[in-house]
């Protein structure tokens, strides 16, 4: 079993004809994802390497039956192509873009928690979601994941998400789902919305989880797992050394004030009996461990 | 991005939010000028975005000409905490009977806009949290609804503003919201938030953050960029267009990823050493963004050795071997650097690197070896 996608999930690509949309939307097909379809403005009637191009959504899934899109466009565009994408019902929205402003990103998050409750939007600015062997949605590299289970990986990172399957899958330690749920401030998906696939998934054992700093996510993770988890969950948290007030990178990876820090997250974790990492070598070690004792 | 006090108060009169009248001065003739036109007595205010000016000296009553003259002086150039004051905002005393606290900002949790009122301004708001949390009023915003006038009311009201201020701050709190909104900010916060003894209420100070996304649809913002307090390195890196951020340390970082250039800071950390700086390079970098990063970091004259960290997924790992080659040959790199490669194409990365003979590189194969090793060389040199 996976979270969210799986074999039969039917995709489209929002921006496929851009250099990033044709490149992944067509990885992702090599893959071997049922990418059906792809979306921009002005081009129907033409194609990708054999993919049809629709003008909008709608078309795209009058035509294909798809119920998954992939959006790779400019953040200018991504919150309209987002909402239409929702509007034309799709039930899982993948956006791989990055530099979205907050205000936007917060209005689409509310619009699709009001209007649209059975559309889940994983991203912004997430390398996407990748279920080994059956479906890889984003810009993850395919051959650095495992098939087979037991583990399911959720991260706030792009890099660190690579990491940690590369790290597990080194071991033999075959992955379920991974989900990259970005690092903006308000994220579609959160880690307890994985949680929750997670624990709910028979094939899924175990859980590792990458968080960094900034906002109070993890602790909210920590949360859900005390009251919620019975599976085994492995954490990893970057940023311990990044000074207050400075935005490493990410939009949502800032220390303020004394909220947000790395060491507040991995003492909420501990306390919720996490087992948490220093390093995701020693986080890849730690979920070897756990996944032999299964 | 922060703005200074006279930026953020520019940016608050845009939206139709009233502040002192004043100016801005960058040399003791212009802090006089401003003052003549706004009227004595005046408030000289150092310009440094960092907290406790006040107590630092930077901030000085003058009730004439030759009171501005002196105290410019004094405070031009003054360094506050580390930051030479470079620029003064020269406004119109006002006559104060009440300090309030108005902020919007976004609650990440709750994923909504956070207004927060109240009645306990002037000081540290974190302060007021931790002493008496109920003089804050907290409201939440739906960002597709917005707030309205009679929502304001309310807040303030439940804020215990008095009486004479209620209608005034109401309507601040809807200008500072579409501040907040249209203006692109990621925190908008007015402390103190005044009530005159003529009953009018203004903005005192303004602290204004804004997102750097928006940036797109903001091209007057370039001139903030202009004014941001980066440091040589910080502006060298600007330059070529690198996300980068000074620290103290002597190992030098570059990794592609925001989440690997934190975590690759915490392993050399954790290897006993300490980073110089941040710097993702982000996804998709190629040759000549790995040779603009290398030579940031070899600008830095604390460095020591250089740890380069990739893991490839959109960034190909024989790209970022080239750009490493391409800066050696460019540059006179005066620091080691070690090198791990992983993920895409990294055998084709491995094998150019190996066939490299400047002897400048060193390969390892995994992030632990790599940081171990970096810490090694910037103590042993």
């Amino acid at each position: 079993m996976s979270i969210f996608v799986d074999e039969n999930t039917k995709v489209i690509v929002q921006g496929i004809t851009g250099s990033q949309g044709r490149f992944h939307g067509l990885r992702n097909r090599d893959y071997g994802t049922k990418v059906l379809a792809g979306v921009t403005p002005g081009k129907a009637g033409t194609d990708v390497d054999g993919v049809p191009v629709f003008d909008t959504v709608v078309d795209a899934v009058d035509k294909t039956g798809a119920d998954t899109s992939f959006v790779v466009v400019p953040p200018k565009f991504a919150p309209d192509a987002i909402l239409e994408a929702a509007k034309a019902g799709i039930r899982l929205i993948v956006c791989i873009t990055e530099g979205i402003p907050a205000q936007d990103e917060a209005k689409v998050y509310n619009i699709l928690v009001n209007d649209y409750p059975n559309t889940r939007l994983i991203g912004p600015n997430c390398p996407g979601i990748i279920s080994p062997g059956k479906c890889n949605i984003g810009i993850t590299s395919g051959d650095i994941a495992l098939e087979g289970g037991p583990v399911g990986i959720v991260s706030r990172s792009g890099t660190l998400t690579y990491q940690a399957l590369h790290e597990l899958s080194m071991q033999g330690v075959g992955q379920t789902t991974c989900v990259g749920i970005g690092g903006d401030p308000v994220p579609g998906t959160s880690f307890i919305d994985c949680l929750s696939e997670f624990e709910k998934d028979p094939q899924t054992k175990a859980v590792m989880m990458i968080g960094e700093i900034g906002g109070d996510a993890e602790e909210r993770a920590a949360e859900f797992i005390a009251k919620e988890m019975s599976k085994p969950v492995v954490a990893y948290i970057a940023g311990v050394t990044a000074p207050a007030g400075k935005k490493m990178g990410h939009a949502g990876a800032i220390i303020s004030g004394s909220s947000g820090t790395a060491q507040a997250k991995m003492e909420a974790l501990e306390k919720a009996g996490v087992q948490v990492a220093p390093n995701p070598t020693v986080a890849g070690e730690l979920m070897v461990q756990v996944v032999k004792a299964l | 991005m922060d703005l200074f006090e006279y930026q953020g108060k520019q940016y608050f009169a845009r939206f139709g939010i009233p502040v002192s009248p004043g100016g801005v001065a960058y040399s003791v003739q212009e802090a006089v000028d401003q003052a003549d036109k706004a009227g004595y007595p005046v408030v000289v205010k150092a310009q440094v975005q960092v907290g406790g000016r006040g107590k630092a000296g930077g901030i000085k009553i003058a009730e004439n000409a030759d009171q501005t003259r002196e105290q410019a002086s004094n405070i031009l150039g003054m360094d506050i905490k580390g930051h030479i004051v470079k620029c003064l905002w020269v406004e119109h005393a006002s006559d104060i009977d009440k300090e309030y606290y108005a902020s919007f900002t976004l609650d990440r949790s709750a994923k909504k806009h956070l207004c927060m009122v109240s009645s306990k301004g002037g000081v540290e708001i974190e302060q007021v949290a931790l002493e008496d949390p109920g003089a804050i009023v907290k409201f939440h915003v739906d960002p597709t609804v917005g707030i309205t006038i009679e929502q304001a009311r309310q807040i303030v009201k439940d804020a215990n503003l008095d009486a004479p201020a209620l209608e005034g701050a109401a309507d601040i709190l809807m200008k500072l919201y579409e501040c907040f909104t249209k203006g692109d900010c990621d925190l908008v916060e007015v402390n103190p938030l005044i009530l005159t003894p003529e009953g009018k209420v203004h903005a005192l100070d303004a602290k204004v953050t804004l997102d750097d996304n928006a940036m797109f649809r903001h091209p007057e913002w370039q001139e903030y960029r202009k004014t941001e307090e980066l440091d040589e390195r910080e502006q060298l890196a600007r330059e070529k267009g690198l996300n980068y951020i000074g620290l103290s340390g002597e190992v030098g970082i570059i990794a592609n990823g925001a989440g690997l250039a934190m975590s690759t800071l915490d392993v050399v950390n954790q290897a006993g050493g300490s980073a110089a700086n941040f710097l993702d390079i982000g996804g998709g970098a190629n040759a000549d963004v790995m040779a603009s990063a290398l030579e940031v970091i070899n600008s830095d004259k604390a460095v020591r050795s250089i740890f380069v960290n990739i893991f490839g997924g959109i960034t190909r790992c024989e790209e970022v071997a080239n750009g490493i080659i391409e800066a050696i040959g460019r540059v006179d790199i005066s620091s080691p650097i070690v090198l791990r490669l992983d993920g895409t194409n990294a055998k084709e990365g491995r094998e150019i690197i190996a066939s490299d003979t400047s002897g400048k590189v060193i390969s390892k194969p995994t992030m632990l070896e790599a940081a171990r090793a970096a810490v090694e060389l910037a103590k042993g040199k």
